[in-house]
């Protein structure tokens, strides 16, 4: 029996690899989203969803634009930019004119992402680069909240959606105010039953809180996010406002509100999960969360804003590279006696 | 059951679990592979120094008589595998495609091939500095893959000694067998291995660590354990690297063998079961270290089987009594898929530390689309050193080489748990791998 050797790969071990890609885990989080996606169109109708197309396409063609030609198809498919542009869309409020949803997603995937050096490499969460740009560029678009759309008018479509770019934007005439909105300017708490089921006004995705946590769970489950970041984030809000509720409960939102209403949920679950940057090692991912949830808790019931969950996660990511610096973990066999 | 009992088992912190792929050979008995013509013995297959040839081109040689003698204290010796004559001295290909100094035989194909013959040791009459001096000439290593010699192992400094015997029956190697197998089909040689070393050792017990995977064999060990015997077997959770040295103490006593220091300086010596069983070979049989069991599987074998191979067979002859390589396969491993080495030349012979020839297709070589890292930590919780594999690489890439040693690269092992757990496809491991190369290559231009 004569037979010829294969052509042999002297490819170095190991040759086993786990099923898991970094596109797996960008569309995962897409899929994570996708209930919170459907529930936004049925409690804003159409206007939501062009929100959130307009800001996923400026993301995308962000990202298209500004990839070298060899690299485009593997960064267009690589999921993220459309991961960026949907979180970004999803803390959009419905009445935003397109234009500046678009601009919003270009600035997330440009400012947030690319000029850091792409992908990984960035130190602020992109689609809350694009938020921040946005409530500090256009204040007025950013707070004015419509109601839930009724039935019947699922195909209504605010005339400020359709505002030409840089010109003044005429708004529907009826406006609602968010949650948070009413604790602050109205100390005015919502029953939390609304706020699970999301029968609130609010950005596209911070409305069900349910199913926000669904999509978490879903996520935890596929091991994408580190479970200690929600956890501790949500804990600590609980307990920090938990102890401004026990002094004077007439003027401060209880911890049950604290945790369900506004961005929390989306910001906890979506927004400080991101991988790239939130802390590597396990006590960081600790003190990440409870500095979010210190931080959101002084900004909403401190700031001047009725939300803070924006710039804790802004002000944590700038931490991360610290946080990380000084909680590496024990290397294995160092600091023990051998008797 | 077994999943339930799992949760419950002590381990090591961090691995990973790959699939196992056993099912292909654990069920299937060690044959023996039958002799074939020319056999190849490189002198340098054990860590430390070079064997010395004892014998010339030429010369008639009988099976297991010593053909290269230990080059110092840390080597060992080298024993013909068949009776035949040798036909050369000289430069062999190697595993990684290198010529290295090898002795090539030829076997005499009318000889009886059976054993020169030495009569069994009474091993009890011999000192310990007897017992160290014959296991360095029976050539006996670490047969668990690094081939470390034995005898070093034993011979402990002054002041230190042995309260544990732990034999490493982990097998965490996915896709191997061979010791699975030694240890359902002759743990009555494994026990009395143990015997000789524990007693000479003057260690008050002896530990077999065996991962859960393997109920045959763990049964196997407690019917030919007899009850005054000192020897206990723990069932290990199955993960990867469980039969890594350290891991495998960390598993069983709870403690850290300090970085820096060896396992004997927690009193504990860990011998691989087939290193053991070679040491019961040795001195009931007067065989030498000159065959050993290798699994031979993976997708792109035909036939897989745990064979007896003879030390030097080349490793094409293997294949060619397992019916062949497929035509898909793209490459073949000598060892475990985790750790192995990669086959330059099919002609490289069966070493001492060979554990398995791996036959694999483009299914497992094509490599994974590389993205940037997204520091998902994968690669942190997989570490079983808790290294920060992505910041070692990071800083390979950019030839960091201090940064590296500030990030403890020293104390990786390279068990390549990074690798398979990175989902971006970055090959972490390789990337470390090459860059201490490269370390040790500046600090030897250094010196």
């Amino acid at each position: 029996m004569k037979q010829k050797d294969p052509r042999l790969l002297v490819q170095p071990a190991p040759l086993l690899k786990q099923r898991m890609t970094a596109a797996q885990a960008m569309r995962d989080a897409s899929y994570a989203l996708l209930p919170v996606t459907l529930a936004g169109f049925w409690f804003f109708g159409l206007s939501a969803l062009l929100v959130l197309s307009a800001s996923i396409v400026g993301a995308v063609l962000t990202e298209w634009f500004f990839s070298p030609a060899d690299v485009r198809r593997e960064r267009l498919w690589d999921g993220s930019g459309i991961l960026t542009g949907l979180l970004l869309g999803l803390t959009l409020p419905t009445t935003i004119p397109l234009w500046m949803a678009f601009l919003g997603g270009a600035v997330s995937i440009g400012l947030g992402k690319l000029i850091w050096g792409g992908l990984g490499k960035n130190l602020f969460n992109p689609a809350l680069v694009g938020r921040a740009f946005l409530s500090a560029t256009f204040p007025n678009a950013m707070t004015t909240w419509a109601p839930l759309s009724q039935p019947g008018d699922f195909f209504h479509v605010h005339a400020s959606n359709l505002a030409l770019p840089f010109m003044h934007v005429e708004y529907d005439g009826i406006s609602a105010a968010t949650p948070l909105g009413l604790m602050k300017f109205d100390n005015e708490s919502t029953p939390w039953t609304d706020l699970i089921m999301g029968n609130i006004s609010g950005c596209i995705g911070e409305t069900s809180g349910l199913l926000l946590v669904l999509g978490g769970v879903y996520l935890l489950l596929r091991r994408d996010i580190d479970w200690r970041i929600p956890v501790s984030i949500l804990l600590s809000v609980a307990v920090f406002s938990g102890v401004l509720y026990a002094t004077a409960p007439g003027n401060y939102p209880d911890p049950l509100f604290s945790v369900f209403a506004g961005g929390l949920l989306i910001g906890a679950l979506y927004m400080a999960t991101d991988p790239v940057t939130s802390p590597l090692t396990p006590r960081g991912a600790w003190i990440f969360g409870i500095g979010i949830g210190l931080l959101v808790v002084l900004i909403r019931v401190y700031g001047g804003f009725p939300e803070g969950v924006m710039y804790a996660i802004l002000l944590m990511n700038a931490a991360t590279p610290l946080i990380d610096r000084y909680t590496q973990p024990r290397v294995f066999g160092r600091g023990v006696k051998s008797r | 059951m077994r999943a339930l009992s799992t949760l419950f088992k002590r381990s090591f912190s961090h691995g990973v679990h790959p699939d196992e792929f056993k099912e292909r050979t654990e069920g299937l008995p060690t044959q023996r592979m039958p002799f074939v013509n020319r056999y190849v013995l490189p002198l340098h297959q054990h860590l430390g120094a070079p064997s010395k040839a004892v014998v010339s081109s030429g010369q008639r040689v009988l099976r297991g008589q010593m053909i290269a003698e230990p080059g110092g204290f840390v080597s060992t010796a080298l024993h013909s595998p068949v009776t035949g004559w040798v036909r050369d001295i000289g430069p062999h290909r190697h595993v990684d495609g290198r010529f290295v100094p090898a002795i090539e035989i030829e076997a005499d194909p009318y000889a009886t091939q059976r054993l020169a013959v030495k009569p069994a040791l009474d091993w009890k009459a011999l000192s310990m500095e007897q017992l160290i001096a014959e296991i360095q000439q029976a050539g006996i290593v670490g047969l668990g893959g690094a081939a470390f010699p034995s005898h070093v192992k034993l011979s402990l400094p002054e002041g230190q000694r042995i309260r544990h015997l732990l034999i490493n029956g982990a097998e965490c190697e996915p896709y191997l067998t061979n010791d699975h197998r030694l240890m359902v089909e002759r743990p009555d040689a494994l026990i009395r291995g143990i015997q000789i070393m524990r007693e000479k050792l003057g260690a008050a017990e002896a530990v077999i660590g065996v991962e859960l995977n393997k109920p045959d064999a763990i049964d196997a060990l407690h019917r030919h354990i007899l009850p005054e015997q000192p020897i206990r077997v723990v069932s290990l959770r199955v993960k990867y690297p469980q039969g890594a040295e350290k891991m495998l103490i960390k598993s069983i006593f709870g403690r850290e063998v300090p970085a820096g220091q060896l396992p004997r300086d927690l009193e504990i010596s860990v011998n691989n079961v087939g290193t053991v069983v070679a040491v019961a070979d040795y001195f009931e049989q007067g065989m030498p270290l000159i065959e050993r069991v290798v699994t031979v599987s993976g997708p792109g074998i035909a036939y897989p089987a745990n064979l007896i191979v003879p030390l030097g067979t080349p490793v094409r002859e293997v294949l060619r009594f397992c019916g062949g390589l497929k035509e898909e396969t793209r490459e073949v491993i000598l060892g475990g898929p985790m750790m192995g080495m990669p086959l330059a030349s099919l002609d490289a012979p069966i070493l001492k530390g060979s554990s398995g020839i791996l036959a694999f297709t483009a299914a497992e070589t094509a490599r994974p689309k590389e993205y940037p890292c997204i520091r998902c930590g994968r690669c942190v919780e997989a570490c079983p050193y808790f290294l920060n594999p992505s910041r070692l690489a990071r800083l390979a890439k950019a030839r960091l080489f201090d940064e590296m040693k500030a990030f403890n690269v020293t104390e990786c092992v390279e068990c390549g748990s990074c690798t398979y757990s990175c989902p971006s496809g970055i090959p972490i491991v390789q990337l470390i791998r090459t860059a201490k190369d490269s370390m040790r290559r500046r600090q030897g231009k250094e010196q």
